[in-house]
């Protein structure tokens, strides 16, 4: 039962070799090669090695009256054999090992460049239009280079399907390239209608904090025709509520889902990190330096922008600035989600929309 | 076996029958003032060993949180988070600080190595009883910590009350920022007792540093007069090689953790930016000395397995000279990789490529040593012994966790898998695979030596039997779930990983389980062991020529040294103990 589990979890998790996840960049296959090649080798010495310790000890065991034969102490020919094999092989290993590493090194030319912040606790990935998106969309067979950098502590964008990752380091730049692949047939219709995507899991894998195993991100690889189609769309996001994909509550729901909110701010009253959106807004509440405050637009967007500038009494100065990162459009979508949830808000109901009451029926 | 008429039988000198080391003299004081190397060991013994256990019960904790990727502890989810965060960090901590690094040398080291020697004690005995006490010292720290984070898990409160009296310090909460530490996380966001933890780390790296001192100096200079550099047992050779990693290297640690002790408390900008400070310099400092440390924790070990493997297949070692040369290029050269760990942290390529190359060169001693050791047993006459299960046991998962290194000495396959449980496997493979079954394999190989009796063999064998099958079971499966990329130092995990959380956390259980009856097998002896002869073995190194118990000062004159690997002149009785028989001048020396 528990091999066909492992053989169920491999091949969800795993590419062509079970215990490698599916290749999704060039690089990967040369690393997939190198890693092959070590694994035969490390089962051929670990055979060797144990397959003889197992045969001396059973073959030489003590029986009563033995007595160890005669033989030689030490043997230099024996000892040079074994020295000057193994560095010739790890030798051509770390040649192989180097080589694929400067592969991922020297970026090639006309690459498609995003930004990607590590924070605590989530993904912040710019593109060239400005754009931030809790994911990192890229089209396929074009070379993409990667920007990391973070605002906090040590960060590290890890995509196990293109075997690559790297450390944000906070306070400077670090690089990385790739050009995806597609794993599967990217003309296969999707059930829903819409353009064809694979996604794999982008994972932060340097321990940063509390909520490091929840800092998880997609890569989406889009056909490239689809590409600049998804990024004007999702970067539109007054378009996007003009044309009713999207409600404005709705909006405010994905920000808070998705650009780090809900690591600290709970919606049913638990205290976080920091404090709880449920009842919160139109609700007084006290600052550390014992200040009263009303909490209307103006203080959310203080909060969002300046949260250095006055913290509410019972909880530290440690939210993160979100200056350059959220446009207005997104800050007034939090506060109309942040509406839904308080009772002490008496204005419309966001959650209709805001929807005009209807006209009186006209007299007959 | 040959008939041995008694007074054919060389006599082992003897003190005043029942005159030992144990029972010289009596009360507290005379074993908490003493200076004899062999109650110092013994001493390091329970409080490291306690350390083990300690360490073992975080390692079921954070086992027990990932067997199922919903909190366990608490169902409130930032709650679960923070208590495994702490129990990961603890669990390294203090395997680290307070286990893995004393353990040979303070415990083995301490009892043993005079007595191979011929010596009555080390050359500095003072200063051991000082080593002994830094290491106390570390662990109080550690203490307080720890009782810091039981009291803010149970009153979370009342650091908060304390902080109006100026007396928050008081409560310092465990430590949340991982055994290594890094910066800024752990200069200037974690809450966590980041200052008392890395001072005690402080004060036991004293203890490493004058353990190591004395044992330099001892081998230097209390050797026999007919004992050379290259009669020495291979455990004095890998101890001198220990030793110098410790003096070399450890003060790069003290210095480092007291700089990130001053940004914390007095904002000097050195390790985070947003002070001025670069962060990737902690990680140079860092793994200066962390990457020696971990050949602090094998090398000693490996000495074990040259003693054990030896003495169990009653035939010399094969390739004396290439073993005590190997332990000195694994000392010297593993000064020279410690960039290994920052692959993908941002440095240049040149650094990477020199790391890489330089990590390779120190896997070639260690296969070295393998292969002699798997010469050894050619043509010997092999004794499962408790002590040789372990042996042997340690070769299977050094070899097989040495060459999972090459995977990570590689840069291109590092860059995939550095950060993973590939990682966690690789390393639990060497340290707990390799360094704790030597540990073991001394144990059960000293145990009759140090307290005079024997220990069961059917249950030390069938303990020995259930870790290595809990090890494997926790183990090996970490490397799959790593290579499909599991990252590590993770609470909670995608849906998908479940099925490898279960088996590693079944086998944690079992592994723990093979522990205790291991390490109850030695305890039950001292109650319930028969006696044990001077020489149950067979050895031929100086220990073995005195008493078990050995006496006060361990040889009532210098002992007549020679090859401690030849075994011709010691004979099996009946009752299963070896006595010296006189040199026949017709019988042929095997040669060496």
């Amino acid at each position: 039962m528990i091999s066909a589990l492992l053989a169920q979890t491999t091949q969800q998790l795993g590419g062509p070799i079970p215990w490698l996840p599916p290749s999704a960049s060039t690089i990967a296959n040369e690393v997939d090669w190198l890693m092959e090649a070590i694994t035969w080798l490390t089962v051929f010495f670990t055979v060797l090695i144990l397959g003889l310790m197992v045969y001396f000890v059973i073959k030489y065991r003590h029986t009563p009256g033995r007595k160890p034969e005669a033989t030689v102490g030490h043997s230099t020919v024996l000892e040079l054999t074994w020295t000057i094999i193994p560095t010739i092989i790890v030798v051509v290993i770390f040649f192989y090992g180097f080589r694929g590493y400067l592969n991922m090194i020297v970026v090639p030319p006309n690459t498609y460049e995003i930004t990607a912040k590590g924070y605590m606790w989530g993904w912040a990935f710019t593109y060239p239009n400005g754009h931030t998106s809790p994911n990192l969309h890229v089209p396929a067979g074009v070379p993409v280079r990667i920007v990391l950098t973070s605002d906090d502590v040590i960060h590290a964008l890890y995509i196990p399907a293109l075997r690559l990752q790297k450390m944000n380091m906070p306070g400077r730049y670090n690089r990385i390239w790739f050009e995806t692949k597609f794993v599967g047939d990217p003309l296969t219709p999707t059930a829903d209608g819409k353009p064809y995507t694979e996604q794999h899991m982008i994972y932060c894998n340097m321990y940063c904090g509390t909520k490091h195993s929840e800092m998880l991100a997609q890569l989406i690889v889009h056909r490239p025709e689809d590409f600049l189609k998804w990024l004007e769309e999702d970067s539109d996001v007054g378009k996007q509520i003009r044309d009713g994909k999207i409600t404005p509550l709705q909006h405010g729901m994905n920000i808070y889902g998705q650009r780090g909110c809900a690591q600290c701010h709970s919606i049913d009253g638990t205290k976080g990190t920091g404090p709880t959106w449920k009842d919160a807004f139109g609700h007084e509440g006290v600052f550390t330096t014992g200040e009263k405050y009303l909490q209307d637009e103006n203080y959310i967007r203080e909060s969002i922008l300046y949260p250095d500038k006055h913290v509410v009494a019972g909880y530290g100065n440690v939210m993160p600035s979100y200056r350059g990162q959220l446009k207005d459009v997104d800050i007034d979508a939090v506060i109309v989600y942040m509406k839904s949830l308080s009772k002490y808000w008496t204005g419309g109901d966001p959650t209709l929309g805001f929807k005009l009451p209807e006209p009186p029926a006209a007299p007959k | 076996m040959s008939a041995i008429t008694p007074n054919q039988v060389i006599p082992v000198p003897q003190h005043p029958p029942g005159g030992n080391y144990l029972n010289h003299s009596r009360g507290i004081m005379s074993w908490l003032l003493t200076v004899d190397h062999k109650r110092i060991g013994i001493m390091y013994l329970i409080g490291v060993m306690a350390s083990f256990a300690l360490g073992g019960f975080f390692a079921v904790m954070l086992r027990t949180e990932l067997f199922a990727p919903a909190p366990l502890f608490f169902s409130d989810k930032t709650k679960a988070w923070d208590f495994y965060n702490q129990m990961f960090s603890l669990h390294g901590a203090v395997m680290v600080f307070l286990f893995i690094i004393p353990a040979v040398p303070a415990i083995l080291g301490n009892f043993v190595l005079p007595l191979q020697l011929g010596a009555k004690d080390v050359a500095f005995p003072r200063l051991n009883l000082m080593s002994f006490y830094c290491w106390i010292g570390g662990a109080i720290f550690f203490v307080f910590v720890l009782a810091g984070g039981i009291v803010n898990m149970m009153l979370p409160e009342l650091k908060g009350s304390l902080a109006q009296f100026g007396l928050a310090w008081l409560i310092q909460p465990g430590l949340d920022t991982g055994w290594t530490f890094y910066t800024p996380y752990s200069s200037s966001k974690s809450a966590s007792g980041v200052v008392p933890a890395t001072l005690g780390a402080f004060i036991l790296g004293f203890s490493s540093i004058l353990t190591a001192v004395n044992f330099m100096a001892t081998i230097h200079m209390l050797r026999p007069k007919n004992m050379g550099w290259f009669d020495m047992p291979l455990f004095l050779w890998a101890l001198y090689g220990t030793a110098l990693i410790q003096i070399l290297a450890t003060p790069v640690l003290a210095i480092t953790l007291l700089l990130l002790a001053a940004e914390r408390t007095l904002g000097v900008g050195i390790f985070d930016p947003a002070l001025g400070g670069d962060p990737v310099l902690f990680q140079h400092f860092f793994w200066f000395y962390s990457h020696p440390a971990v050949y602090i924790m094998i090398l000693p070990s490996m000495g074990i397995i040259s003693e054990v493997i030896a003495v169990h297949s009653r035939k010399h070692i094969f390739g004396y000279t290439f073993i005590a040369f190997s332990s000195v290029a694994i000392a010297l050269l593993g000064f020279l990789v410690w960039g290994h760990h920052m692959f993908v942290s941002g440095q240049s390529s040149l650094a990477n490529a020199v790391f890489s190359l330089l990590t390779f060169s120190v896997a070639i001693p260690s296969a070295i040593k393998v292969f002699n050791w798997v010469s050894t047993l050619y043509k010997g006459d092999v004794r499962l012994s408790t002590a040789m299960i372990y042996a042997l046991g340690f070769i299977v998962l050094f070899t097989f966790g040495g060459l999972t290194g090459l995977f990570l000495g590689a840069v291109a396959t590092d860059v995939h898998l550095t950060a993973t449980y590939f990682i966690v496997a690789h390393f639990h493979y060497v340290m707990v695979g390799s360094v704790l079954f030597a540990l073991l394999a001394g144990f059960y190989h000293w145990w009759p030596k140090m307290f005079g009796v024997q220990t069961n063999v059917m249950w030390g064998n069938i303990a020995a039997a259930v870790v290595f099958i809990g090890f494997n079971l926790t183990f090996f499966i970490q490397f799959i779930a790593g290579s499909l990329g599991m990252p590590r130092r993770y609470a909670t995990y995608p849906e998908k990983f479940t099925i490898f959380h279960e088996v590693s956390t079944i086998g944690a259980y079992v592994m723990a389980v093979g522990l205790i009856l291991a390490l109850g097998n030695l305890v039950h002896s001292l109650l319930r062991g028969t006696p044990a002869a001077a020489n149950p073995w067979g050895g031929n190194s100086l220990e073995w020529h005195c008493a078990s118990p050995p006496p006060h000062d361990n040889f009532a004159k210098t002992p007549e040294t020679s090859d401690p690997y030849d075994y011709h002149r010691w004979e099996e009785q009946a009752d299963g103990s070896w006595v010296q028989i006189p040199e026949d001048p017709q019988r042929s020396k095997t040669a060496h």
